[in-house]
């Protein structure tokens, strides 16, 4: 991948011209106070007080030197504050950051997630990575790239549109050289950006659109370090915690002494009721953490509603708020002939990463708590201990470094909370804490639960003339956002932070409701969030957030519709789908999923569903052939297709790799995952009570991209989840004429459906 | 104490007989590849491969080791050169995360070496107690045969 050759740079039409006068003289250094005559000049605010809009997360970090360094060495420094989860998305944010400089991308080395080092991006979550960083990279890197060759243009006394760069080496037609290195070597680049460089015409790319390899797979795949778990340093200590029986619990009395004795233990730590111990070997903490867990007394109370019980419970909840959140009445008047109705359920989910989260937290001779993690929020999640421990905010120093997956807030932010409150403990001695499998499973925060109820009023022709949906949800939002509260352990010290009450998510991305109002165009078109801010089990951000119960009940509901009226549900679709790149994708997922066969097999079937992730993110429709046994009730996916549009593709096979990653995942959830729990504790804590889709069940998937170049990227991270559980639901109903309503749908669903003789 | 051979290195450990290898082999030397995922058996991001066979490092006291021979993730690889299942991972990008694929290796390696050429049912079988929770099974599987068509040419 690095012979990738850079053929001479063309001048893009519409490209600013610098004044040359304007040009520091001081060679290597660009003054803050660079006065730019551009011919974008729209692009700046009409008040001159106002700061100008700047792409992607540019706007919050306006620098150019927050994000990029030209180094001695030849190499260029990029920095983002976005975090590698697994996705690849430092590979693609390397790959627009070559392309833009124009340099060979091994010359790129990235920086990510430091808290002293990196702009501060807010979380990696929402499937803002490319559409923030990637975009912010790449007008960072198209005006640093301009800045360097105005440089050059002032020195020679050349029109910039005159010269050439090829890997960092400028070169005018007369033969003259000169190197970025050359250019700032000891400068800085410390000067807001204008974001009025156009990016380069996509017909020029060569690194934007490529499918690169991961930079991290070869460094993963043969062990070399690069996870939190994996991270040791001198005179690392070892650390366990012990949670309480159930949320609502008091540590009453615990004996300290007798572990505090046991071989190894360098220290109990009893903060109210958080309880921890610190030792010099991970067995030796794991042994002594057994012994205080029996030891320990607790007061619990028993109020969690079951996880049959949710359902009814969410819509019974004493305390939420009502939004509509789409009020579009009908204008027109003709007759409702009938009105069909359905209410979809989903359970609380998991995260469930493979790797139990980790932290090793240091506290420094100088009072500075410094912190590896794999959080998605670095910045906030620093504050937040920060304020718990009570230290100053800048005494908090996170690091970010690779865990296993994440898929959303998992407890990653816990387990840094947990290793600095015991780090606090041993001054000067690193601390590793990871939780057990138990712990994970049981106490990170779960994807709500939902009820989502649909409603759709019928003309006699056949036409959706109402549609309304209402959804219940718990919070999918409780992060550390700068408040203890949000960290687990920070609610049972002995003073406790109480968790702050959840908001919403409004538009245009939505939490609860994300993707509740559906893509199609209706007459009317109602849309209600009920939303309880009351958690009665721990929930937090899950891949997709609601988007996932949302889709899976609109586009099970079309199909219903579509059943009931007897018409194609590809066609009843476009029918209301107005949006020619949604068209595209489903148009083309129908074609993947080839003809109709003639004559159905018997209880073999196939669904399609669709969703624009967001409404403003990758477009995704999602098909399958599925074959059900009605004896055993199970489900069976034969094939699964995508097609999707996630605008201009940075690195196509990574974008693959995540729908077809987020389908499988999906697919896990939708056929067997639902975490059980009784009126006082966590009932699935391990892979046999909670159990995950294996190799033997996972289907082949084929993807299909529509790239659109020069378009906005956008995050396809969590495009498939909804699509797959509906087009999952609607081919079961095709295959077998039973539609399943709530999540998962277990063989035990399946064949009570059949039983019920129900469509 | 305690001898047994380490990627061809014989190696020695002092740590109680009832530890379990993996924290041994993470604690003392260092080992990244086997990864902590469950402690119950129930994923392989743990497995080794011992005289040869798959081995879940988490729930095997380290004394079950004593003089024999324990390969992990970083002894496939010679003189920084990655094995030819190593390299099928990499050009196949069998992965996401990656916190699973130690595991997988390994386990698809000992698969390998007791049948040069398998049927995609015959690896999708040999990985299926391995959990991967990205969805890079496919790739993953791709992989794997990927390895065994070089074997056999």
């Amino acid at each position: 991948m690095s012979k990738v050759s850079i053929p001479p740079h063309h001048h893009l039409p519409g490209l600013a011209t610098l004044n040359r006068r304007s040009l520091l003289k001081t060679a290597g250094y660009i003054s803050l106070q660079f006065p730019l005559l551009l011919s974008g000049q729209e692009a700046l605010s009409a008040n001159a007080n106002e700061p100008v809009r700047l792409p992607g997360d540019l706007q919050t970090n306006r620098t150019l030197s927050a994000w990029l360094r030209v180094n001695a060495d030849q190499t260029i420094t990029l920095l983002v504050g976005k975090v590698e989860l697994g996705q690849g998305v430092l590979t693609a944010v390397g790959q627009v950051c070559a392309e833009e400089l124009d340099v060979n991308i091994s010359r790129i080395r990235i920086t990510s997630g430091d808290t002293r080092l990196v702009p501060n991006e807010g979380v990696t979550a929402g499937s803002f990575s490319m559409p923030y960083c990637a975009t912010a990279v790449q007008y960072a890197s198209a005006e640093v790239r301009h800045i360097l060759l105005s440089l050059a243009a002032e020195k020679w006394s050349l029109p910039i549109d005159s010269l050439r760069v090829k890997d960092g080496v400028i070169a005018s037609t007369t033969g003259q050289t000169l190197t970025y290195w050359d250019l700032v070597l000891g400068g800085a680049l410390e000067r807001e950006a204008t974001g009025t460089i156009a990016p380069k015409d996509p017909s020029l790319y060569r690194y934007i659109g490529q499918s690169m390899p991961r930079i991290d797979f070869p460094l993963k795949m043969t062990g070399q370090s690069i996870f939190v778990q994996e991270l040791t340093l001198p005179g690392m200590l070892h650390a366990r915690v012990v949670r309480p029986p159930s949320y609502r619990s008091r540590l009453l009395s615990v004996n300290v002494s007798r572990a505090q004795a046991m071989p190894g233990v360098v220290k109990v730590v009893r903060n109210g009721s958080f309880l921890g111990v610190i030792a010099k070997r991970e067995s030796q903490a794991d042994a002594a953490s057994r012994v205080l867990e029996k030891s320990a007394k607790w007061q619990t109370d028993t109020q969690m509603p079951t996880h049959d019980g949710i359902f009814d419970w969410l819509l019974k909840a004493p305390t939420h708020t009502v939004k509509a959140i789409k009020s579009q009445a009908r204008a027109s008047s003709e007759g409702v002939s009938q009105v069909l109705e359905a209410t979809y359920q989903r359970p609380f989910h998991m995260h469930a990463s493979i790797g139990t989260s980790c932290a090793v937290a240091t506290f420094t001779p100088d009072a500075d708590m410094v912190i590896q993690l794999h959080s998605q929020s670095v910045f906030e999640t620093g504050l937040s201990i920060a304020k718990m421990l009570g230290l100053p905010a800048n005494k908090v120093h996170c690091k970010h470094m690779q865990g296993a997956g994440c898929y959303g807030h998992n407890m990653a932010d816990d387990a840094a909370a947990d290793a600095a409150l015991l780090a606090k403990e041993v001054m000067g001695s690193p601390v590793r804490l990871q939780y057990t499998r138990a712990q994970e499973h049981q106490w990170e925060p779960y994807g709500s639960a939902m009820v989502v109820k649909t409603q759709a009023s019928l003309s006699a022709s056949g036409e959706i003339l109402d549609w309304d949906l209402k959804l219940w949800s718990n919070p999918h939002q409780v992060r550390p956002n700068g408040d203890p509260g949000n960290l687990l352990s920070a609610r049972y010290l002995e003073k406790p932070f109480d968790l702050v009450i959840p908001e919403n998510g409004g538009p245009p991305n939505y939490a609860a409701d994300r993707n509740a109002i559906a893509l199609y165009e209706f007459k009317g078109h109602k849309v209600t969030t009920n939303f309880i801010t009351e958690m009665p089990v721990r929930a937090s951000s899950t891949r997709g957030l609601g988007a996932y119960a949302n889709v899976f009940s609109i586009e099970s509901f079309m199909d219903e519709v579509a059943a009931k009226l007897q018409v194609d549900p590809i066609e009843h679709r476009l029918r209301y789908l107005k949006d020619t790149r949604a068209r595209d994708v489903l148009q083309k997922v129908t074609s993947l999923l080839g003809p109709k066969p003639v004559v159905k097999a018997a209880n073999m079937g196939r669904g399609v569903a669709f969703a624009r992730y967001k409404n403003i993110a990758c477009y995704c429709a999602v098909a399958f052939e599925v074959e059900v046994n009605p004896q055993t009730g199970s489900i069976r996916v034969l094939k699964a297709f995508v097609a999707a549009d996630a605008g201009q593709l940075v690195n196509p096979d990574g974008v693959k790799n995540q729908l077809e990653g987020g389908l499988i995942q999906s697919l896990s959830w939708t056929l067997k995952e639902e975490v059980k729990f009784n009126d006082t504790t966590i009932l699935s804590e391990d892979w046999a009570s909670y159990p995950i889709l294996r190799f033997s069940e996972v289907p082949p998937v084929h993807i299909e991209l529509i790239n659109r170049p020069g378009m906005p990227f956008l995050g396809a991270g969590e495009a498939a989840q909804g699509p797959t559980a509906a087009a999952l639901a609607n081919a079961v109903f095709d295959a077998i004429g039973v539609r399943l309503r709530r999540i998962p749908f277990t063989p035990d669903r399946v064949r009570e459906g059949l039983a019920k003789g129900q469509s | 104490m305690l001898t047994f051979k380490l990627n061809g290195q014989r190696v020695q450990s002092n740590a109680a007989q009832s530890e379990s290898l993996l924290s041994v082999l993470i604690e003392d030397f260092h080992i990244n590849g086997s990864k902590f995922g469950c402690g119950r058996l129930q994923c392989g991001s743990c497995t080794v491969l011992v005289d040869g066979k798959p081995l879940r490092a988490c729930g095997a006291p380290v004394s079950s080791v004593a003089g024999r021979s324990v390969q992990t993730l970083e002894g496939l690889t010679q003189a920084g050169v990655p094995s030819r299942l190593q390299q099928a991972f990499i050009d196949e990008q069998a992965a996401q995360c990656g916190y699973c694929i130690s595991g997988m290796i390994l386990t698809a390696q000992a698969c390998l070496e007791r049948n040069p050429n398998p049927s995609e049912q015959e690896v999708r079988q040999a990985l299926d107690a391995n959990l991967c929770r990205c969805g890079a099974h496919n790739r993953i599987v791709k992989a794997v045969l990927r390895a065994a068509k070089k074997v056999g040419s």
